[in-house]
C-alpha cells in the first residue's frame, strides 16, 4: 500500500469558523445591496427637475458620524474584553456602543426632521428625495437592526448569562457592526462630501 | 447561399434592402460560418469518441487507464477559442464602426419616431407633416445618398422599432433620444413591428414603412402638406367628430381638434391600413373601429365610442374625406 | 490508513422497525425538519411542482401561438402567462432544484453530517416555498380566475416604466416583486450555507483542492448568488418605493431613467443564467467520469475555468441590451466580453470531451442526458456567441431567436441534467433504482420534442417574429414554423410524463438500489441509501479527490497522482 497518500493524523484539522465564514457571506450580499443604492444615487445627482437640491438643504452630520465611528472601537473593545472573560467591562463597552448608535440614529431622526418640516424634502418631492431617503433610510435601518442584536448582547450580558464561551458570537455580531459603519462612510462621503 | 425558407416573407433578416440590413447580413454570415465550423469540428470530435469509446461487452474487465491532464493539450484549446475570438470582435468592431459612426450626409431627411401604447406617430419637422403608423420616406441612391435618421422617443413605456429588411432594432424609450439611419434601395413596402414588449397590445403594434422614389415622395409630401378640403357633404360626420371626445385624443390639421393621445387623422384616408397596421383602410373597417377599437384590437387605448348608427356612419364618412 | 475511509455498504445497524408513523407525524417532521436531506427533497418536490405548472403555462402559450390569428386565449391572459412561465421556471423550479440537489448533496460529498446553519437552511427554504405561493396567490386576486386575476404581465424582467402605478395599476406587478423578493431572499440564505458549508464543514483529508467539482461549481455558483441576488433586491425595493411611497426611481416623467432599471436587473440576470447553469456543470462533472470510467480531465483547469466564469459573468450584462442605444463604446465593450466568456466555457467542453475519450462509455440513461447536454449546451453557446455580435444582435434581440437560444441552455442544457442527476442520485434519494426503460423513453421522447420546438423555433426568429406576441400576422409566412415548435411540445409533456411516472413508480417498486449502485468515487456513495440522518457513521477521511477509488485500487489510488 502507498504511503504518499496518506494523511497524516497529526496534523490537525482545522477550517475556518462558520460564523465568521457566514457573516462575511451576508456582508458580500449586503455590501452589493448598498451599491446599487449608491450606484443610483451617484446616477440622479443633478437630475432632479425641481429642487431643492443636496446644497441648498443637507448638513454635515459630524456628531452623529463621530459617534458611529468611534461605536467600532466601543464595539471591538467589549469582544476584546470578553475574550478575557471580563463580562463587566464588556457590558460596559456594549452600553457604550448602544449609546453612541442611539446618538447617530437620533441625529439621522432630527435631520430628517427638519427636512420635511423646514425644508419640504419628502421621497416624493424629487429625485433627491427619492434616492437620499432611500440610501440614508436603509443605512439607518442597518443600524437599527444592529443596535437591537447589540441591546440584546447587553441584556444577556447584564443578567450574567455571556461568558467566553460567547465570545465567537459576539465576534460576529461586532463584525456585522464594523460592516455598518463602513458603509456610513461610503454613504457619508458620497452624500454629505461629493455629493453637496 | 442563405436557404429560401429563411428570406421569404418581407420580414426576413436575411433578406436585406438597406445598408445597415447589407452590413448586419454580411457579418452575420460571416459569424454563422465560424460557428458552424466550429460545431462541426467539436461535434465531430464529440461523435467520434462516443462511438469509438463505447463500452463493449468484450471489453476487459479492468478500469481504462486514468488520465488526469495533460497542460500543453489544455493550453491549445485556450489559445486557438481566444483566437477565434479576436477575429470575431474585429469583425463586429468594423460593422459597429460603419453603422454607428456612420457620417451623416448632406441630403438626410429627419423624422421624428414617437412610440405610442400602440402606434407609431412620425413627425417630419422641417416638412411640417405628422402621420401616424406608416412612415414614407424615399428610397437612397448610393452615389447621392438620402438615408432617414429616425429621432425616437416614447410617450409612455419602451418600444423597439424594427424593420427587418431595412436595419436592426433601436430601442424607443421615454426620457430619452434614440437615432437610427435607414435607407432602402429599392422602392416598395417594408413590414415591421414593434419588438420590445409594451403593453397588452404589444402583438399588434405593427410598423409599414413605404420606401418611394424621390419623386413619388415628392408628391406624397406635397398632398400631406396640403389640407384636404372641406366636403359638404359629411358637415353632420364632422360635427359629429367634433362634439364627441374624439378631439381630446385626435388631430386634424386646421381645425380645433388638437388632441394628441392618438393617431393624427388629418389624412386618415390617404392610409392604406388602420390601428397600426392591423386592417386595411376600407370605410366598414373604419366604421367597425369607431364602433368598438377593442373588438379588432383587445386591450386597445382608445375607447369605444358608443355612437348610435347615424352617428357612426356619418362620422365615417366624414373620416373617408380626409385625404 | 486508507481503511478510516467507511467501507461501501451498510455501516450501521439497521434501525428497528417501528409501528408505522399517522400521516400528521410525518407531515410534522417534513415541515420542521432541519435535516440537509430533507430540506433537499422538499427543494425538489417543490420546484418539480413547479415545473409542471410553468410547463403547462407554456403549453397554452404554445396551443395559442400554433396558428397565426388565434383567439385561444385574450392578449391579456397571454401576458400573464408568459410572465408567470418565465418567472416561475427560473426563480421556483431552476433555482429551487439546484439548491434541492446542492442541499442533499453537498454535505454527502464533503463528508459532513449537515450543512452549517441548519435552521437557517429550513428558514430559506420555507421563505422561497412562501415566495412561489405568494406569486401564485395572484392568480386569485382581483377578479379571480377568470381572466387569471391579477397575475403579474410585465414580463420576467419587468423593464419600467411599465411596471409604474399608471401602466400598471392595482396589485399584479407587486405579486411579482415581493414573490420574487422573497425567493431571493431565501436564495441568499441559500448561497451563504453552501459558502460556508463548503469552506467550514469539509471532512478531514478534504482539502479545497480536493473536493469533488460540483462542489467548486456550487461554491462559485453561491458566490454569485451571493453577489447578484442584492442589486435585484435593491431595485426592487426601489420599485416598491415608487409604487407605494411614491418615488421617482423609473418615473421618467420626474427625470428618473428607464434604462438604469435595465442594468439593475441584468446586473443580476446575466449572472443569474450562469448560476443556473453551474450546478449543471456540476453534475455533468460527476456524471461523465463515471460512465466514462476514467477520472475527470484537467482537474485543475476546470476549477479556473469555473472561477473565470464567475468573475467574467459579471462584466456582460449590458449584452441584454444592445438595441438600447448604448453607443458604439459600450457595445463593443459587451461584445468582447461576452465572447471572453467561450474560452472557459470552451475549456469545459473539451475536457469533457477529453474525459470520453479513451473512456468505456456506459449509455445508461443518466449517461444519454450528458451527452445530449454536450451537444445541446454547444449548439446554444454558439447561438449565444452569435447573439453577442452586436450588430447582429440588433436584428435578433427581442425576437423568438433569443427565445430559442435561452430555451437550447435552460432546456437543452439545465433540463436534461437535470433529468440526468435524477437518474443518477435517485437510487442515492430513494433507495431504489429509476426504471431504465421508462427512463430511455422519457430520453426520446424528450429529446425529440426538445429538437421539434427549440430548433425549429430558430425560424421564425430569423424571419422577425418578435418575441411576447399573443398572435401574428397570416402574411409573415410563420404559421409553419409555429406549428412545428407547438408539435414538439406533445413530445415534451409525454417525456415528462413518463418522467413523473417513472419517479413515483419507482420509490414504490424499483429495484433496490445498495448503497453504491455506479460503482463510483465520491463520498456520498459510501454511506447506505438512502443516508441515515447522521449520513456518516463515522467521519470519514479521504487522501484524494476520488475517495472511493482509492478504496478499490488500494495498488493505484489516486492519492499518488495528485499535483
Ligand atoms: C443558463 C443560461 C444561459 C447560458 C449558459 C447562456 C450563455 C450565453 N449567452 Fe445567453 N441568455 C440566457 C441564458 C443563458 N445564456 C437567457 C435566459 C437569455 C434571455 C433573457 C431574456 O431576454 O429573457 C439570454 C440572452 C442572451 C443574450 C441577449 C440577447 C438579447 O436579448 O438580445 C446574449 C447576447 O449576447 C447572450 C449571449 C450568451 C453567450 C455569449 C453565452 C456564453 O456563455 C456561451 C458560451 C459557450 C460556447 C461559446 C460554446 C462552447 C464553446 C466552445 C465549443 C469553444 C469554442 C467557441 C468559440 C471560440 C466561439 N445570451
Ligand atoms: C428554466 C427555464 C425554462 C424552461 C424549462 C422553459 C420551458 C419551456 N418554455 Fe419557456 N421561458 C423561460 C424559461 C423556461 N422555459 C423564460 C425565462 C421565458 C421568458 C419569459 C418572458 O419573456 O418574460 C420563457 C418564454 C417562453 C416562450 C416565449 C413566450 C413569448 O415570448 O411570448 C415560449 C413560447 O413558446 C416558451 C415555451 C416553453 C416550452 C414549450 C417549454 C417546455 O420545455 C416545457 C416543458 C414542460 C412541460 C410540458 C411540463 C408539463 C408536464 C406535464 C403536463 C406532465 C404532467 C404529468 C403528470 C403530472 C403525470 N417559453
Ligand atoms: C381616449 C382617447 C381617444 C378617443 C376619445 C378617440 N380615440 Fe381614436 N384612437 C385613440 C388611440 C389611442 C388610437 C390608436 C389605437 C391603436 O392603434 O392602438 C386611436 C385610433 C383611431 C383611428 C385609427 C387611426 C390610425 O391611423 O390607425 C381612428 C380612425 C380613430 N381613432 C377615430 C376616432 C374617432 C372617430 C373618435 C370619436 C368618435 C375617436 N377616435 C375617439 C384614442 C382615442
Ligand atoms: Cu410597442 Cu411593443
Ligand atoms: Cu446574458
Amino acid at each position: 500500500m502507498s504511503t504518499a497518500s496518506v494523511t497524516p493524523r497529526e496534523q490537525a484539522w482545522t477550517l475556518p469558523s462558520r460564523g465568521v465564514v457566514g457573516i462575511l457571506c451576508l456582508i458580500v450580499a449586503e455590501s452589493a445591496v448598498f451599491i446599487i443604492f449608491v450606484v443610483a444615487y451617484i446616477f440622479y445627482l443633478g437630475k432632479s427637475i425641481s429642487g431643492p437640491s443636496p446644497h441648498d438643504v443637507l448638513e454635515i452630520p459630524i456628531v452623529g458620524t463621530i459617534c458611529l465611528l468611534s461605536s467600532s472601537l466601543t464595539v471591538y473593545l467589549s469582544v476584546d474584553a470578553l475574550r478575557k472573560n471580563n463580562v463587566r467591562v464588556c457590558s460596559f463597552w456594549l452600553a457604550a456602543t448602544v449609546m453612541l448608535g442611539s446618538i447617530f440614529l437620533g441625529g439621522t431622526a432630527l435631520e430628517w426632521h427638519k427636512l420635511i418640516y423646514q425644508d419640504g424634502l419628502t421621497i416624493r418631492t424629487n429625485l433627491f428625495g427619492t434616492t437620499f431617503y432611500s440610501l440614508v433610510g436603509l443605512h439607518a435601518s442597518h443600524v437599527v437592526v444592529g443596535l437591537i442584536m447589540l441591546l440584546l448582547a447587553l441584556v444577556f450580558a447584564l443578567r450574567g448569562q455571556v461568558t467566553e464561551a460567547n465570545a465567537a458570537r459576539l465576534d460576529v455580531l461586532s463584525l456585522y457592526w464594523h460592516f455598518v459603519d463602513a458603509v456610513w462612510v461610503v454613504v457619508f462621503t458620497v452624500v454629505y462630501i461629493l455629493g453637496r | 447561399s442563405v436557404p429560401s425558407w429563411l428570406t421569404e416573407g418581407r420580414t426576413s433578416i436575411f433578406s436585406p434592402k438597406g445598408t445597415p440590413a447589407h452590413l448586419i447580413f454580411g457579418l452575420s454570415m460571416f459569424v454563422l460560418a465560424v460557428t458552424a465550423c466550429i460545431f462541426l469540428v467539436v461535434g465531430g470530435l464529440l461523435a467520434y469518441a462516443l462511438i469509438r469509446y463505447r463500452h463493449r461487452a468484450t471489453d476487459p474487465d479492468r478500469e481504462p487507464a486514468q488520465i488526469y491532464g495533460s497542460n500543453q493539450i489544455e493550453l491549445s484549446w485556450t489559445v486557438v477559442p481566444a483566437l477565434i475570438i479576436v477575429v470575431l470582435f474585429l469583425a463586429t468592431a468594423r460593422i459597429i464602426f460603419s453603422t454607428e459612426y456612420a457620417r451623416r450626409p448632406a441630403g438626410a431627411l429627419d423624422v421624428i419616431v414617437i412610440g405610442h401604447r400602440f402606434w407609431w406617430e412620425f413627425r417630419y419637422p422641417k416638412l411640417g407633416i405628422v402621420t401616424a403608423n406608416e412612415l414614407h420616406i424615399p428610397v437612397s441612391d448610393p452615389r447621392n445618398p438620402t438615408p432617414t435618421y429616425l429621432e425616437m422617443s416614447s410617450a409612455d413605456t419602451d418600444h423597439s422599432f424594427w424593420v427587418p429588411q431595412l436595419a436592426g432594432k433601436m430601442d424607443v424609450i421615454p426620457n430619452r433620444v434614440n437615432v437610427m439611419w435607414i435607407d432602402p434601395e429599392t422602392p416598395g413596402l417594408y413590414l415591421g413591428q414593434c419588438a420590445q414588449y409594451c403593453g397588452v397590445e404589444h402583438a399588434k403594434m405593427l410598423l409599414r414603412v413605404y420606401g418611394q422614389s424621390q419623386s413619388d415622395f415628392a408628391v406624397w409630401v406635397a398632398q400631406q402638406r396640403q389640407l384636404s378640403t372641406r366636403d359638404t357633404t359629411t358637415e353632420e360626420g364632422r360635427s359629429v367628430f367634433f362634439h364627441n371626445a374624439c378631439v381630446n385624443c385626435h388631430s386634424i390639421a386646421g381645425t380645433t381638434a388638437t388632441g394628441r393621445f392618438g393617431p393624427d387623422l388629418t389624412h386618415i384616408a390617404s392610409r392604406d391600413t388602420i390601428g397600426s397596421g392591423i386592417v386595411q383602410n376600407t370605410p366598414d373597417n373604419l366604421k367597425k373601429w369607431i364602433d368598438n377599437p377593442d373588438r379588432m384590437k383587445p386591450g386597445c387605448l382608445m375607447p369605444p365610442m358608443h355612437l348610435n348608427d347615424r352617428d357612426l356612419n356619418a362620422v365615417t364618412a366624414y373620416l373617408t374625406t380626409l385625404h | 490508513m486508507a481503511d478510516s475511509i467507511p467501507l461501501p455498504g451498510p455501516i450501521d445497524l439497521p434501525s428497528t422497525p417501528k409501528a408505522r408513523p399517522l400521516m400528521v407525524e410525518v407531515l410534522h417532521a417534513w415541515v420542521t425538519t432541519v435535516d440537509h436531506k430533507k430540506i433537499g427533497l422538499l427543494y425538489i418536490g417543490y420546484a418539480l411542482i413547479f415545473l409542471v405548472i410553468a410547463g403547462l403555462e407554456a403549453v397554452i402559450m404554445r396551443l395559442q401561438l400554433a396558428v397565426p390569428e388565434n383567439r385561444l386565449v385574450s392578449p391579456q391572459v397571454f401576458n400573464r402567462l408568459f410572465t408567470m412561465h418565465g418567472t416561475t421556471m427560473v426563480f421556483f423550479f431552476g433555482m429551487p432544484i439546484l439548491f434541492g440537489f446542492g442541499n442533499y448533496l453537498l454535505p454527502l460529498m464533503l463528508g459532513a453530517r449537515d450543512m452549517a446553519f441548519p435552521r437557517l437552511n429550513a428558514f430559506s427554504f420555507w421563505i422561497s416555498a412562501f415566495g412561489g405561493l405568494l406569486l401564485y396567490f395572484s392568480f386569485l386576486g382581483g377578479d379571480g380566475l377568470y381572466g387569471a386575476g391579477t397575475a403579474p404581465d410585465v414580463g420576467w424582467f419587468a423593464y419600467a416604466p411599465l411596471t409604474a402605478k399608471v401602466f400598471s395599476p392595482g396589485h399584479s406587478t407587486d405579486y411579482w416583486t415581493l414573490g420574487v423578493l422573497l425567493s431571493g431572499i431565501g436564495s441568499v440564505g441559500a448561497a451563504l450555507n453552501f459558502v460556508t458549508t463548503i469552506i467550514s464543514m469539509r471532512c478531514p483529508g478534504m482539502k479545497i483542492s480536493r473536493m469533488p467539482l460540483l462542489a467548486w461549481l456550487y461554491l462559485v455558483m453561491s458566490c454569485q448568488v451571493l453577489l447578484a441576488v442584492g442589486p435585484l433586491t435593491a431595485a426592487q425595493i426601489m420599485l416598491l418605493i415608487d409604487r407605494y411611497l411614491g418615488g421617482h426611481f423609473f418615473d421618467t416623467q420626474a427625470g428618473g431613467s428607464a434604462v438604469l432599471w435595465m442594468h439593475f436587473f441584468w446586473i443580476f440576470g446575466h449572472p443569474e443564467v450562469y448560476i443556473l447553469v453551474l450546478p449543471a456543470f456540476g453534475f455533468v462533472n460527476e456524471i461523465i467520469p463515471v460512465f466514462s470510467r476514467k477520472a475527470m480531465f484537467g482537474y485543475a483547469a476546470m476549477v479556473a475555468a469555473t472561477i473565470g466564469i464567475g468573475f467574467i459573468s459579471f462584466t456582460v450584462w449590458a449584452h441584454h441590451m444592445f438595441a438600447v442605444g448604448m453607443g458604439p463604446e459600450a457595445n463593443m465593450f459587451f461584445t468582447l466580453a461576452s465572447m471572453v466568456i467561450a474560452v472557459p466555457t470552451g475549456i469545459k467542453i473539451f475536457n469533457w470531451l477529453a474525459t470520453l475519450w479513451g473512456g468505456r462509455i456506459h449509455f445508461t440513461t443518466t449517461m444519454l442526458f450528458c451527452i445530449a447536454f454536450l451537444f445541446q449546451f454547444m449548439i446554444a453557446g454558439l447561438t449565444g456567441i452569435m447573439l453577442a455580435v452586436s450588430p447582429f444582435d440588433w436584428q435578433l434581440t427581442g425576437s423568438y431567436f433569443v427565445v430559442a437560444h435561452f430555451h437550447y441552455v435552460l432546456v437543452g442544457a439545465i433540463a436534461f441534467t437535470i433529468f440526468a442527476a435524477f437518474y443518477y442520485w435517485f437510487p442515492k434519494m430513494s433507495g431504489r433504482m429509476l426504471n431504465e426503460t421508462l427512463g430511455k423513453w422519457h430520453f426520446w421522447l424528450f429529446l425529440i420534442g426538445f429538437h421539434l420546438t427549440f430548433d425549429f423555433m430558430h425560424v421564425p426568429g430569423v424571419l422577425g417574429m418578435p418575441r411576447r406576441i399573443y398572435t401574428y400576422e397570416m402574411d409573415r409566412g410563420w404559421g409553419v414554423w409555429n406549428l412545428i415548435v407547438s408539435s414538439g411540445v406533445i413530445f415534451q409533456v409525454l417525456g415528462i410524463g413518463c418522467f413523473v411516472f417513472n419517479l413515483l413508480r419507482s420509490y414504490f417498486k424499483g429495484k433496490i438500489a445498495g448503497p453504491d449502485p455506479w460503482d463510483a468515487w465520491t463520498l456520498e456513495w459510501s454511506t447506505r441509501s438512502p443516508p441515515p440522518v447522521y449520513n456518516f457513521a463515522a467521519i470519514p477521511t479521504v487522501a484524494s479527490r476520488r475517495p472511493l477509488w482509492d478504496l478499490k485500487h488500494p495498488e493505484d489510488p489516486d492519492s499518488n497522482y495528485e499535483i
